[in-house]
């Protein structure tokens, strides 16, 4: 008789492999909450002695964190709130209103997606200098107002709706406007709580434009606010980590209540952006 | 204001053929609409990028240190760029970590996708373990990086020496920076390509396995003949997909390395930022960055073109 595992032995691979992806996350929770000399113990400790909040108390007295989490929160808010307006707008445009120029202007927007980031750093820069936002908030939303991904998001899901509950809405005398609104937009829940995901991790975990454009610390995001103070702080690892927790958690907890709306929004990417 | 901004063409447009009022009115206002829901946003996503992207091409042609007036120098920057060794350092940096990053995030995301797969126990346990640190931003990944990787007190190299392993100095050798760099974007990015993958595998359909299984195929041959060729058009968009991130990574060498030691991990997107916002030479970087467009694009293209030919149909 063959011998065999009181288990799957799959789990012998997705063990190790779930705690290397794990446990950095839980030893950075665990070390912010740690003193200097316990982290410079040898051989290093993993579990605290006690809950030490020195590290936090010290990033919230020393740096502008609070200021750079609520700024954050504001950037990835409006961001959020545009990305669903305006996307949705045009790919409703794009899938369902015919005027001059619908192709060409879909056209122009699906060639976006192969231009890369590199190239457009330096004229961004030059173009938000000319604006007179450097140095500003909207440096660091103005990037996220709207994507060609959420337009072309917005216009598949919209090709895939069926036409008819639109062409009664319109007999019954509502504008293009009201149709959209009230009949179409209450359909497209699903479509939009992915883009609202998509938009959420992009503009909150965002470091390259508000890096380029914003050296007021006031002004600062938390990531930028992270990777500044680790210039300045690069042994005070209980108080890097506390910023990290703080800089994470709120996108891991809305992770970890919100799982499959995340998963979603990654399979979408993969399948069909 | 977006209908201003829609409007404003069709107003200047001469009227060579009157027709009647009623149809020309209705025309007009269907194009308004049009524009007034698509413009907006298709300004944005233009007007911030194509926009740009041509601008960057003129820049490319000047010396400029974005205060004293641009002076064109024609294509002397492209001429430069084969005579920079920092140029040619940081692209191949690039291309290394490309070679390194995209194989291994595709055959881990098939390996941990399958895993993730199975009806096994823990299964939601081991997906949200997986998955989490794809939420997390580069910038967070790097400073923690720099704590698990820390060759005095770090995790990597205690776990080394309960091992019996040598000490090794991580992010902070020349020989193995880039290599930690590389496993370090892995850890964020190989749950994007598993969620994908196991999406697909989900859409397999099942009548083609059972077929396979009742012909009396073992498990590894329904693998290797129905699900990898199955697997086929999103390994294609993973493949160009994890390209571009490999290709742009920015905010995970800016929180690790800063493209030390040594210059170790510069690549090209972390040279051109050098360029630009740290020695003020625009007119270099964008030539630097326009080349790079050009190498991906033919890159791109090749693999598309490949993929058409071998009779994929993922574009």
């Amino acid at each position: 008789m063959r011998w065999r595992l009181p288990f799957s032995p799959w789990h012998l691979l997705l063990m190790p492999l779930a705690l290397i992806f794990v446990l950095p996350l839980v030893q950075m929770v665990l070390t912010s909450f740690m003193t200097a000399q316990e982290i410079n113990q040898f051989p290093p400790k993993f579990i605290p002695s006690s809950l030490h909040v020195e590290g936090y108390r010290a990033l919230l007295a020393e740096t502008h964190i609070v200021r750079w989490f609520a700024n954050t929160v504001l950037v990835s808010t409006i961001a959020v709130v545009a990305h669903l307006v305006l996307c949705s707008l045009a790919g409703y445009g794009f899938a369902r209103l015919r005027f001059a120029g619908r192709g060409l202007a879909f056209l122009a927007v699906v060639a976006t997606v192969m231009i890369p980031i590199q190239l457009l750093m330096i004229p961004t820069y030059l173009m938000f200098a000319r604006a007179g936002i450097v140095d500003t908030l909207a440096a660091a939303f103005v990037p996220w107002l709207a994507s060609a991904f959420g337009i072309f998001l917005m216009r598949q899901f919209f090709l895939g709706l069926p036409v008819e509950l639109e062409e009664a809405a319109t007999l019954d005398g509502c504008s293009t406007l009201r149709t959209f609104v009230s009949v179409v937009l209450p359909l497209a829940r699903p479509a939009l709580a992915t883009l609202a995901v998509f938009t959420l991790l992009s503009s909150w975990n965002d470091l390259l434009w508000p890096l380029i454009a914003i050296s007021d610390d006031n002004r600062f995001t938390l990531q930028i606010g992270l990777a500044s103070f680790q210039g300045t702080r690069r042994t005070e690892w209980s108080q890097l980590m506390a910023g990290n927790v703080i800089a994470t958690m709120p996108l891991i907890i809305a992770f970890l209540v919100a799982q499959r709306r995340f998963i979603a929004t990654m399979t979408f990417t993969g399948l069909k952006g | 204001m977006a209908l201003t901004f829609a409007a404003t063409p069709r107003a200047h447009r001469p009227d060579v053929t009157p027709r009647p009022a009623g149809r020309r009115g209705r025309a007009l206002r269907r194009n308004l609409t049009g524009w007034g829901f698509a413009g907006p946003a298709t300004l944005i996503v233009v007007g911030l990028s194509l926009f740009p992207a041509v601008w960057a091409f003129f820049i490319s042609r000047t010396k400029w240190n974005g205060i004293a007036p641009a002076t064109d120098v024609g294509w002397r920057n492209y001429e430069r760029i084969a005579q920079d060794p920092d140029a040619a350092a940081a692209a191949q940096h690039t291309l290394v970590l490309t070679v390194l990053f995209v194989p291994a995030s595709i055959l881990l995301g098939i390996l941990i996708a399958v895993a993730l797969n199975q009806r096994i126990r823990l299964i939601g346990f081991y997906r949200t373990c997986i998955f989490v640190p794809y939420v997390a931003s580069a910038a967070a990944t790097g400073i923690l990086a720099g704590f698990v990787f820390n060759p005095q007190f770090g995790a990597a190299n205690e776990t080394l020496r309960r091992l019996g392993l040598p000490a090794q100095q991580f992010l902070e050798s020349p020989s193995q920076a880039l290599l930690v760099v590389c496993l370090i974007a892995l850890w964020g990015e190989v749950g994007f390509c598993a969620v994908v993958y196991l999406a697909a595998l989900q859409d397999i359909p099942k009548e083609l396995v059972e077929a396979a299984v009742v012909d009396g195929a073992s498990r590894w041959r329904v693998f290797l003949h129905i699900t990898l060729p199955e697997l086929r058009p999103v390994t294609v968009f993973t493949a160009i997909w994890q390209t571009i991130t490999a290709m742009q990574l920015f905010d995970l060498i800016y929180t690790t390395t800063r493209g030390g030691p040594m210059n170790s991990t510069q690549t090209v997107v972390y040279y051109i930022y050098e360029l630009a916002f740290e020695t003020q030479r625009l007119g270099y970087g964008a030539a630097v960055a326009y080349l790079l467009f050009a190498v991906t694009m033919l890159l791109t293209l090749a693999v598309v073109g490949y993929s058409r030919r071998s009779g994929s149909e993922a574009f």
